[in-house]
Formats: C-alpha cells, structure tokens, sequence
C-alpha cells in the first residue's frame, strides 16, 4: 500500500457519515462553499455524490462564529445588547427584543404599554423585510433574477424606516431594556403608512412572477418533502415546520409583548415541500402588515421607557433638578444594573422559527450565561435529511428553503 | 406553575426523585444525569412533550461542585407546554449520555457542548468540534477560558504571529 494522503487522512473523521461506496470510489466526494453564492454565506457541505444525486449531505458550520455568547458575559447588560444585532443580521430588531424581554423576564421589570405596540409593529416590519430576503435570494438561486431586484426595492424602504428611528439601517439596537432607546421621530407613521399602501401591491407582484410559474413550480414542487412528526423530531421550528401542517407560531403559542391584541392568523400547509414553505411565507408577509396596520391605527400615546430606575436611566431633563436622578445616571452608565440571582429562557418568533435566550444572572451586573437557540442552527441541521437522493441543483433550492443566515448559525 | 405542566412534572419527580423549582414563570426539574435518558423518553412518550427546543450548558466554575449544569428545554406543542430539565455534571471528566436517541436535534446542540464545555455524551453518534476549528485546544465557554485576544495581523508582523498559533508547533 502507498502512504495515505493528506486527504484520507482528513477522510478518516467522517469515515461514519459517509457510505462505503465513497471509500472505492464509486461516489464521489464533493466540496461545496465556504465561498459559494447560493450558500448564504459561509457555509461548507461536504457532499458525496452518486452522479448528480446526493447520496450524503455533511454540514461543516463555524466559518462565522464570533464568541458572542462568550464576549456577553464580559460585558453589563446595556452593552452587551448591542452585540445582539450581530447573531442575525436580517432579523436585528427580533434579536433585540428576545433579549429585552429575557432581561425584562428576569428582572420583573414593565414595558410601557406604547413601547410594546412599537416593538411589535417594528418586529413585524423586520419579518417583512427578512422575507423579502429570502424571497429575492431563493428566487436567483432558481435562476428568477428580477424578483430579487424588486425585494430588494421593498427592502430599501424598511431599512430607510430602521434609519429614521434609530439611525442605523441594520444594526439598531433600537429596544433597550424597558422599552425603546427615544421615542419615534413624527414622519414615522407617514412611512409605515406608506408602506402598507403600496406593499400588498407588490406582494401581488412577486407572486405573479413565481407563484404560477412552471419553471419556478418545477424547481419547488416535491423537493424536500418533510412530514409533520419529522419536522418536529427534529426541532424545526418557523415556516418549515407551519409548511408541515403544525400550526405552530409562539406569537400566539405563547404571546409576548402584547400580542395578544392583534388579530392575525397563522398560515399553514399541509405539502411540506419547497413550494408550501414558499406559499406560507408569502402568507406571512400578508398576515404581518395586518399586523402592523393594527399596532399603527391602536398605538398608544405615553412613555416609551420604564419609569423603574434602578434599570431604566432617567431622561436628561430630570438631571438638572433631582439628585436622585445624577445618582441613578451615574450608578447605571458606569456599573450598570444588577438583575436578581436566577435563569429564564424566553422563547420568542423569529422569522425563521423560535429564537430563544437562555440567560442566567448571578446577582451582579453581567450576565453570567447567555445562551441563543437560534432557529438557523437547528434549522439547518435537517438539511441533510432534506437533500439525500436530490439533485445537486435542488440542493440549492433546499438550502434557500430553510432559510440560514450564517450569522444566527454561528454565533 | 401552569396547569398543564403539574401532571407532568409531579410525576417526573417523583418517578426519578428530582426537585422541582419555579421561578418566573419557568418550572425546571433538576435531576441526575443517569435518568435523563429515561425522563426524556417518559416525557416525549407518556406526556406529549414532542420537541426538543434547546440544549444548553452552565459553568459554575469555580464557586459550584458540580462544576456544570446541563440544561434542557423540552417543549410539547399538542399542549403548550414548556419544561426545563437540569443535570449537574461534574467537573472531572464530565459526560452524560446522549438524549439523541430520543430527540435527534440534540445531535449538534450536544456537538456544541462538546466543543464549548468540554462535555461528552455517552453513546454521540458524532462527537466532533462544530463551531471551532478542528485543532482547537480548550473548551471556550468554560470560565477557565481566558477571553482572549487576538493582534491583527500586518505585513511587519504576520510571521510572528503565525508563530503562536496551534498550527505552528507541529
């Protein structure tokens, strides 16, 4: 025998991932990405290919991990929501609002009755926008350019809202413990406004160039098929396990930051393939403008910040004339807040399945564990179940499916 | 507690003598790491609880004997439901067996422990680094893990710092 390269030797790890028929040679062995577009990021598969069909599908993750949970717990509490935005950067604001309300959870601590309408009509308009991503970028994976294009004009005009109340475009941090950092500015609701005029058009528009499309329908339809009790096994949460036929959605399993209130209702289907998961979140875009049309015509008028001080700093106006408000400034923008001794996990809906924050505090004023159950990363641990004995090129598709983005994957 | 839950996590106490603890809201179970397998399969099978949510670990290092705590969110969708399991493990070459068989999306949350704790799970099907890279030495999210911190790399120093790397030394 010859020495054994470099690449059996590298082959040895995942010996029992891959079938014998790889070890003679009869399958092939397949790199896919890190760099590869339709991968979504820095995301590697090791595919071994029977021909065209993929007969193994090995998932390599953490080209994008960033400690963040590890850096957390460096950081107070205030600070560290800035790292929020970072995990999953198409759905910022949902980030910030599950670790809000874990924080608000631990510390018993009320959101005034207009910061959670914004929140929510905020998180809804953030689904929006993360759909119309997904939508524009499944679209060019099937080869439907144009689509993206027009997702990606909708989406402008999201981020432009984003700017207007927070200043930045993506990475807001716009919910802080307690409610919201300001108030939003007067031209707000003009823009949501606007925006709820013109979209249900557009949406209209995407689904004429796809919903009927034989090309697209083609590409979509029985690929990927994933039955209900499979779904669940294996933790999916989101439009993957709605497109099953679970209706499952913790805005109304287990609702949050008010709500209860709205009307809305959960899209199902029963087809579990690519083109259900397609049909029910295009759906949802609709069901999230009810949404938001609702929180905007009921919004409320009043403080959008906790009056708790010991979490909440005081408004600047307070400074000039009351002592108790210097302290409290100063104890809370140099040491931050203490939360009591405990751990919760908060569970909310992202536009990928179910965000969860584990936080543990141990009295003091970081956090002593911060854990995200991201829905990318168990999303995306069925994709091998979903791809084998599917084409390489559906492969594509069943990645643009789950919905990854690399930085809720890898933290 | 929620009504729902109490058949549930009565029982569970009683059957594997675990304590059970409120908090927020949340109810947690804190039980040995031998009868995880065990209240997962009763769980999954007697009580609905069809999913698991999150798989997750704390370090108590170096306040707490067991030094980790190995926590479990198991959800039941039919009923709503939301239960925290707890597992103490110890610091001295610490595993607990594997609850795949029963949910399979513990697969990559127990990999992840693995590679961020140092936790082995008896009967893994595939106990391999995700997050980090292959060669990684230690365990991150572990207390004893320095932070760290990285120089960047310019041309003037580039070699000097590959020099530090694991890579280097072979």
């Amino acid at each position: 025998m010859t020495m054994q390269t470099e690449n059996e030797v590298a082959l040895d790890e995942l010996r029992h991932l891959i079938s014998e028929r790889a070890i003679t040679g009869e399958t092939m062995l397949l790199n896919m990405g890190p760099q590869h577009p339709s991968t979504h990021g820095v995301l590697r598969l090791l595919l071994e290919l029977d021909g065209e069909v993929v007969v193994n599908c090995i998932p390599d993750i953490g080209f994008l991990h960033t400690g963040i949970e590890k850096n957390m717990e460096a950081k107070t509490y205030e600070k560290a929501a800035v790292m929020t935005d970072r995990l999953d950067y198409l759905n910022t604001i949902g980030n910030n609002l599950a670790y809000c309300l874990a924080i608000e959870k631990l510390a018993d601590l009320d959101v005034p009755p207009r910061a959670q309408a914004i929140r929510v009509l905020l998180t809804e308009l953030q689904r929006i926008s993360s759909h119309l991503v997904w939508l524009g970028t499944h679209a060019l994976d099937l080869a439907a350019m144009s689509v993206f294009l027009y997702c990606f004009r909708e989406r402008e005009m999201l981020l432009d809202i984003h700017e207007m109340v927070s200043g930045q475009r993506m990475m807001t941090t716009y919910f802080r413990p307690g409610g919201l950092w300001r108030d939003v500015p007067v031209e707000f609701e003009d823009a949501v406004r606007h925006f709820l005029r013109i979209f249900p058009e557009r949406i209209d528009e995407y689904e004429s160039l796809l919903t009927k499309n034989p090309i697209f329908m083609e590409r979509t339809r029985k690929i990927g098929v994933l039955s209900g009790e499979e779904a669940l096994r294996w933790g999916l949460t989101g439009p993957p396990l709605r497109a099953s036929g679970v209706a499952h959605d913790l805005r109304k399993a287990r609702p949050y930051s008010g709500y209860e209130q709205y009307d809305f209702d959960v899209p199902i289907h029963t087809d579990g393939d690519t083109y259900a998961r397609y049909v029910v979140r295009i759906e949802e875009m609709h069901q999230s403008l009810r949404i938001v049309q609702q929180a905007l015509d009921t919004l409320p008028y009043g403080p959008v910040r906790s009056s708790n001080r010991k979490f909440v700093p005081p408004p600047r106006a307070e400074l000039g004339t009351s002592m108790e408000a210097v302290i409290h400034h100063f104890k809370l923008w140099t040491e931050g807040f203490d939360l009591p001794k405990g751990a919760v996990y908060m569970p909310v809906e992202s536009p990928r399945g179910e965000l969860g924050v584990y936080l543990e505090s141990d009295g003091g004023p970081k956090p002593y564990r911060v854990h995200w159950r991201t829905p990318s990363f168990v999303n995306l641990q069925a994709l091998p179940l979903l791809a084998k004995g599917h084409l390489v090129a559906d492969l594509v598709a069943l990645i643009g499916t789950i919905d990854v983005v690399l930085g809720d994957v890898d933290r | 507690m929620e009504e729902n839950l109490q058949p549930a996590a009565a029982a569970l106490a009683e059957r594997f003598s675990a304590q059970v603890r409120e908090f927020r809201g949340d109810t947690t179970l804190t039980l040995a790491s031998e009868s995880i397998v065990a209240a997962c399969r009763a769980l999954r099978d007697e009580y609905g609880f069809d999913m698991l949510s999150d798989e997750t670990a704390v370090d108590y290092w170096p306040q707490q004997e067991p030094r980790f705590h190995v926590v479990y969110q198991v959800r039941s969708i039919q009923n709503n439901l939301l239960l925290s399991l707890r597992v103490p493990v110890s610091g001295m070459n610490p595993s607990v067996p594997t609850i795949e068989g029963i949910y399979p999306n513990a697969n990559w949350h127990e990999r992840e422990l693995w590679d961020m704790f140092g936790i082995r799970f008896e009967g893994h099907s595939d106990m391999r680094r995700i997050l980090m890279p292959y060669d990684w030495e230690g365990h991150p999210l572990r207390k004893d893990f320095p932070l760290g911190y990285e120089e960047v790399a310019f041309t003037f120093n580039a070699e000097e710092i590959d020099q530090t790397k694991p890579y280097a030394r072979e």
